[in-house]
């Protein structure tokens, strides 16, 4: 059975002002609507400034991005109503409470008229947020300022907050980065128990390879360009796990 | 509705965030303490005898207008601050128009200015200065217009500030001069010629005008406060206005995607 692509690049090049180099070189990959994709590389091989183009937040110097059908620049406000996206650094405010911060991004989306009380807001929002806040083990937090709460529990509230608007493609760039193991694992678990409930395409960029094990399918990026892709057992040799395929395959690339 | 909505949501962040910081609730007020109630009182008693107005009023006029733009003018600032930490990048990966970011933030910082005036009022009131109701009822429709000119000011000048560091140390810079230049608290109505011009050019120098033009409006001590018509000066805002607004949205917007 062949499945909708929805996101879909095709040589994509950006150069920053002023830079010698392009920072993404000709990179092309496509994505499989309601899979799993991993974006890895080293520091400085293009990952982030790859997300920041594909979520519209930074324009492209040449290439074809569509997402979800949609060109990023072109239509960009229907692709933003298509993503989530987490950010590297944390995007909440941090003066704002646990829910005021869900409720402003919901706003924003237009899914509900905005009142500046939880109390008025409509009957639909507030048992959404309950139900979330059941979810992560939030119930006793949601009313607290952000700023209280623990590392893993702000990256959970993050994702919560970007599934709001049910996008079709949730991007994470390096989404544990900074976190203690135990949180790791528990916002792992977290996002396992949404794919299994929603039909949602997960992008991701990470160093902790052994998150990416379980993706259906892998790019690896250096120096702005493509060295490798394909599933976790296409690139890994027997015996291997994807960290010792990745290391060999950047060495490999940087020996040349 | 989906623009609108955003709009309330951006501008109801400033206010809520408004009442949980009481460093700048605090802040607010200290300035205009010290403007009127020391500067302003120490003037009234050694100069103010034969100036033939009284000169508390005049500054508690002056102190109202730069209040209001440069409230709004520093709450707009905050917007590289949010892309600093990173919390622009969630209004910015919203479905909505960058034009309704801008709006909201002005919006919101505008409320904002008027709730911290609110404290110069409670502040007149308790060192009687002789304040002419009627006259301040009168003011109420270009407060707005000197609060949301401040906001435009705002735009056109955070579009050109890189960072956070430039923002904190370039602003004190643009807008510390104008206090003067704008004649919040000195008569500027005879000034040397280079000074004559650098006060013509000051944004807050029309906003202070307009503000003491409606207070002053038919009063005996018009010719010696106010510089120009209100007409010239409501032109002047809403002119300049529309040229910041639309000049440093469009370069916000341009500088943030194209990097």
């Amino acid at each position: 059975m062949k499945k909708n692509k929805i996101i879909e690049v095709k040589n994509l090049i950006k150069r920053y002002k002023k830079a010698e180099a392009n920072a993404v070189d000709g990179v092309s990959f496509n994505v499989i609507e309601g899979s799993f994709f991993s974006l890895l590389g080293p520091n400085g091989a293009g990952k982030t400034t790859t997300i920041s183009i594909l979520t519209t937040l930074l324009s492209k110097t040449s290439g074809e991005v569509k997402i979800a059908g949609f060109d990023v620049e072109k239509e960009p406000e229907k692709v933003r109503q298509q993503i989530g996206v987490i950010f590297q650094n944390p995007s909440l405010d941090l003066n704002l409470t646990a829910e005021e911060n869900i409720r402003f991004h919901a706003n924003l989306y237009n899914l509900y008229p905005y009142m500046p009380k939880f109390s008025l807001m409509n009957e639909n929002y507030k048992k959404t947020v309950s139900d979330l806040a059941e979810v992560v083990g939030l119930e006793k937090d949601i009313f607290k300022p952000v700023k209280t709460l623990s590392g893993g529990m702000k990256r959970k509230l993050e994702i919560i907050r970007s599934l709001m608007h049910k996008p079709k493609v949730l991007f994470l760039d390096e989404p544990t980065t900074g976190l203690d193991p135990v949180s790791r694992k528990n916002v792992w678990q977290y996002l396992k128990d949404i794919r299994k409930k929603e039909d949602i395409t997960i992008f991701l960029t990470t160093h902790y390879l052994e998150e990416a094990e379980g993706s259906d399918s892998v790019c690896i990026i250096d120096h702005g360009k493509v060295v490798a892709s394909g599933t976790p057992s296409e690139l890994k040799k027997r015996g291997q796990s994807l960290e010792d395929a990745y290391v060999d395959i950047i060495m490999k690339g940087n020996q040349i | 509705m989906r623009e609108i909505n955003a709009i309330f949501t951006i501008a109801f962040r400033d206010i809520t965030k408004l009442f949980r910081d009481k460093t700048r609730i605090i802040g607010s007020l200290i300035f205009p303490i010290i403007f009127i109630g020391v500067l302003g009182t120490s003037l009234q008693s050694n100069i103010g005898g034969n100036l033939g107005y009284n000169f508390l009023t005049f500054v508690f006029v002056g102190v109202l207008a730069q209040t209001l733009f440069q409230s709004t003018a520093s709450g707009i600032i905050s917007l590289v601050e949010d892309r600093q930490n990173d919390f622009a990048q969630e209004m910015f990966i919203a479905p909505i128009s960058r034009y309704s970011i801008l709006i909201g933030k002005i919006v919101g910082e505008t409320v904002v200015s008027l709730i911290q005036t609110l404290g110069i009022f409670a502040f007149a009131l308790i060192i009687q200065i002789p304040v002419d109701m009627e006259s301040l009822i009168r003011i109420l429709p270009v407060v707005l217009l000197a609060s949301v000119f401040g906001g435009a000011f705002g735009v056109f000048v955070m579009s050109f500030m890189s960072d956070q560091r430039a923002a904190n140390q370039i602003f004190p810079f643009i807008i510390f001069p104008q206090f003067f230049l704008a004649g919040v608290f000195n008569p500027i109505k005879t000034l040397p010629l280079p000074i004559l011009i650098a006060s013509r050019i000051s944004p807050m120098t029309y906003a202070v005008d307009l503000l003491r033009s409606v207070y002053y409006w038919g009063k005996p001590e018009y010719a010696k406060v106010v510089l120009f018509n209100p007409i010239v000066d409501i032109l002047v805002c809403a002119i300049a206005g529309i040229i910041f607004l639309t000049v440093g949205t469009y370069v916000f917007v341009k500088k943030e995607r194209e990097k």
